[in-house]
C-alpha cells in the first residue's frame, strides 16, 4: 500500500533555508502563515512585505510575491499595494522593533484607517538582528546591550502593550494575542492567523495576531530555557487572548 | 483641438498627472503645494482613481514604494520640509527600481524655512538627499505649460527605465495661474507592461521579489553597477535644455524653473541696451546638460549663474565649463526672488569687468 504523506512542506514555503537561530520562533510562525495561505487557496494572489530584523529574509522564505519595506515602514508599504491592488491579499510580518519603535505611527494609522491588509506581530521584547538592544516591548529590570542595568521605567519607560493600544481603533476588526510555545497554543495560532487573514479576504479591515516569540540568543538562555522564560515571564506581561474580533464564528 | 484654460501651476500637474494615466496619490498637506493634494482628493475619485492623505511624508513615500511595486502609475507631491522627510523612502525607491513620480515644491529653508519660493533643494534633489549611490530624473519646467508637458514625460521616463522622477518647481510656479493647453487622457490599455517584474500576485509563475537589498556585498555592488549602467544610458538620451540668444551673445546667463523666466526678462532689457547677452537653461537637472553648456560657452566672455538660493546648481555649472570661463554666481535666499533689474546690474558689473 502506498504510503500517505500526512505532514509535508506547505506550498506557500519556499525551498530556502531558514537563517534563524535554533529555538526561535520565527520559524514556527512562518510555517503557520503558510499553511494558512496553503489553506485559503491564496498564494497566487497575496503579496508580502517584510521587516527590517531577522525576519528581513522573509521575502525569499515564502513562495509568494514579496519586498522588504525600510525599517517600521511596511504598513505603509502594504497599505500602497493594497489601494493599488484591492483583490490582493497583503501581509506585513514585522518585529517588535520595527512595529513598536521605528513604526509606530504607521502601524496605529494603518490600523486606525481599517486598511484591509493583515499584520503578523512577532513579540520577543528584544531587538534580535542587531545584537539584543532594548526594544520598547522589552520588560522591567530586564538587561539589554542597551539597558545594561535592566531597564527602568524613570529611565526607559514602560513596556508598550501593542494589542492593547491598537484594541481601541476603530479599524482593527481582528487582534489576538498568542504563543507558540506548546502545541495546543500553535493549533490556536494557526487559528488566529488563519481568522486574521479571513478578516482581511472578507473586506472587513485591518487585522493583527501579535506572537509572543523566543530569541534564545539575545536572551542568553538555550531554546529550552528560553521557551520557559517566555511561559513566566512574557506571558505574565502580556497576557495571551483576543482583543478584537469583528469576523464572528467560522465553519 | 485642445482649448487653452487658465490654471494654477498646482492644478495643473495634479490634472496633467491624471491625464498620464496616474490613478492613486498619496500625500500630506504643505504649503505652497496643498492645492495639488487637494485637487487630486476632489479629482481621482471622478475617474475611478484613489487619493489618500497620509499621516506624514515618511508615509506617503513609503505607500508609493508599496503601489509603485505592483507597477501602477503612482505620485506624490511636497513641499521642501516633506521632501526631507521622504529622503529615506527615495533611497529605497530607487533601490527597487520602481517607476514613480514625485513633484516638490520648493520653498525656503533650511529648517521650516518659510513659504516662498526657492531653489535651494537642488542639492538634494540632483545628489541625492537619501543614502547610497542613486539618482532621481529630475526634471524642472518654467511655465505651467511646461510643467504640464514635464510631468507627463517624467511618467513616461520613470516606467521607461525603471527609475524615479522628480518634479522640481518652485513655490512660484505652483501658485502662479497661465493658460494651459491639456494634452488627451492617455488611455490606460496603452500604458507600459510592468507584469514581467511586478508584485501583482504569483499565480502561474515564479514569485516575483523586490528589494533594494542584498546582504552579500558583491552581490549588492553588481546592483549597484546596474544602476550605475542605467544612469549612464540616462545621461546618454535623455539631456534636455533650452538656449535663447546664445549665437552673437558675448555673456551668458544660466538658470532653471523660474528663474529662467525672470533671466529671459534680463536677456531682453539688456539687448535694448546693447549688452550681447544670452541664456542657458537646464530642463533636466539631473541628468544635468555638461557636455551641452561647455559647447555653449565656448567663445563667451563670462557666464553669470543666477539661482533662489545661496549657490547649488552652479557647482554643476562650473564642472561643466571646467575652468575655461569664469563663472560668476548670484543668488536671493529664503524665498526672495531675486528681480529682473538686480540681475541686469549684476550682469552688467561683469560687463564693465570684462571690457
Ligand atoms: C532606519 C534604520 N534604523 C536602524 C536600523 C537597524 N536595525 C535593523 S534590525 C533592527 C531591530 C529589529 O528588531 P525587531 O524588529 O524587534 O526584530 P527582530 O530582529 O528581533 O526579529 C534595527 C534597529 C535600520 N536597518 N534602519
Ligand atoms: S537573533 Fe533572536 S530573533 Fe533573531 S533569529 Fe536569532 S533567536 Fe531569532
Amino acid at each position: 500500500m502506498a504510503a500517505k504523506a500526512i505532514f509535508e512542506r506547505p506550498k506557500s514555503l519556499s525551498d530556502k533555508e531558514f537563517t534563524y537561530c535554533p529555538g526561535c520562533h520565527h520559524g514556527i510562525v512562518h510555517r503557520l502563515i503558510a499553511e494558512v495561505i496553503d489553506e485559503l487557496g491564496i498564494q497566487g494572489k497575496t503579496l508580502m512585505v517584510a521587516p527590517v530584523g531577522c525576519s528581513v529574509f522573509a521575502y525569499t522564505f515564502f513562495d509568494v510575491d514579496g519586498t522588504v519595506a525600510a525599517h517600521g515602514r511596511a504598513p505603509a508599504v502594504a497599505t500602497g499595494m493594497k489601494r493599488a491592488m484591492p483583490d490582493r491579499v497583503v501581509f506585513t510580518y514585522q518585529g517588535d522593533g520595527d512595529l513598536a519603535a521605528i513604526g509606530t505611527a504607521e502601524i496605529i494609522h494603518a490600523a486606525n484607517r481599517g486598511e484591509r491588509i493583515t499584520t503578523i506581530f512577532i513579540n520577543n521584547a528584544i531587538y534580535g538582528m542587531t545584537g539584543g538592544q532594548m526594544a520598547p516591548t522589552t520588560l522591567l529590570g530586564m538587561k539589554t546591550t542597551t539597558s545594561p542595568y535592566g531597564r527602568e521605567a524613570d529611565r526607559e519607560g514602560y513596556p508598550i502593550h501593542v494589542s492593547e493600544v491598537l484594541k481601541e481603533l476603530s479599524g482593527v476588526v481582528y487582534l489576538e494575542r498568542v504563543a507558540v510555545s506548546s502545541p495546543a497554543e500553535v493549533r490556536k495560532a494557526k487559528q488566529a492567523i488563519k481568522k486574521a487573514f479571513i478578516a482581511q479576504i472578507k473586506g472587513l479591515g485591518f487585522s493583527l495576531v501579535e506572537v509572543l516569540s523566543t530569541c534564545p540568543t539575545n536572551w542568553g538562555l538555550d531554546p529550552i530555557e528560553a521557551m520557559k522564560w517566555l511561559n513566566e515571564n512574557l506571558k505574565k506581561e502580556y497576557p495571551l487572548g483576543v482583543f478584537v474580533d469583528k469576523v464572528g464564528e467560522l465553519k | 483641438m485642445a482649448e487653452k484654460v487658465m490654471v494654477k501651476g498646482n492644478e495643473a500637474m495634479a490634472e496633467a498627472a491624471i491625464r498620464a494615466g496616474c490613478r492613486l496619490y498619496f500625500g500630506y498637506p504643505i504649503t505652497p503645494q496643498s492645492e495639488l493634494t487637494e485637487y487630486m482628493a476632489r479629482r481621482l475619485p471622478e475617474v475611478k482613481g484613489t487619493f489618500l492623505q497620509s499621516e506624514s511624508e515618511v508615509a506617503a513615500v513609503n505607500m508609493i514604494y508599496g503601489a509603485a511595486s505592483t507597477g501602477t502609475r503612482v505620485m506624490t507631491s511636497t513641499s521642501s520640509p516633506g521632501f526631507s522627510l521622504m529622503q529615506e523612502g527615495i533611497s529605497y525607491i530607487a533601490g527597487a527600481e520602481l517607476p514613480c513620480v514625485f513633484i516638490n515644491v520648493v520653498r525656503g529653508g533650511p529648517g521650516l524655512g518659510d513659504i516662498q519660493p526657492a531653489q535651494s533643494d537642488y542639492f538634494q534633489a540632483t545628489k541625492g538627499g537619501g543614502h547610497g549611490d542613486y539618482n532621481l530624473i529630475v526634471l524642472a519646467p518654467s511655465s505651467v505649460q511646461e510643467a504640464v508637458d514635464l510631468v507627463q514625460l517624467a511618467f513616461d521616463l520613470a516606467d521607461k527605465y525603471r527609475n524615479p522622477a522628480l518634479i522640481l518647481a518652485d513655490g512660484m510656479l505652483g501658485q502662479m495661474m497661465e493658460p494651459v493647453e491639456f494634452p488627451d487622457f492617455r488611455d490606460l490599455n496603452t500604458l507600459p507592461d510592468h507584469s514581467s517584474w511586478a508584485m501583482q500576485g504569483c499565480e502561474g509563475r515564479e514569485p516575483h521579489k523586490i528589494t533594494s537589498f542584498d546582504i552579500d556585498p558583491i552581490n549588492l555592488e553588481k546592483m549597484n553597477i546596474g544602476y550605475q549602467k542605467k544612469y549612464r544610458e540616462i545621461e546618454a538620451n535623455e539631456v534636455r535644455y533650452d538656449t535663447e540668444m546664445i549665437d552673437d551673445a558675448e555673456y551668458l546667463l544660466v538658470g532653471y524653473g523660474t528663474m529662467a523666466r525672470i533671466l529671459g526678462s534680463v536677456v531682453k532689457k539688456a539687448r535694448s541696451e546693447g549688452i550681447k547677452v544670452g541664456l542657458f537653461r537646464p530642463i533636466t537637472l539631473w541628468p544635468f546638460p555638461y557636455k551641452e553648456l561647455e559647447s555653449a560657452v565656448s567663445g563667451k566672455k563670462a557666464v553669470l549663474t543666477v539661482e533662489m538660493s545661496t549657490g547649488q546648481m552652479v557647482e554643476d555649472v562650473k564642472l561643466a565649463v571646467n575652468g575655461k570661463i569664469k563663472v560668476d554666481f548670484y543668488g536671493r535666499t529664503g524665498g526672495v526672488v531675486p528681480t529682473p533689474e538686480e540681475v541686469l546690474r549684476e550682469l552688467k558689473k561683469i560687463v564693465e569687468r570684462s571690457e
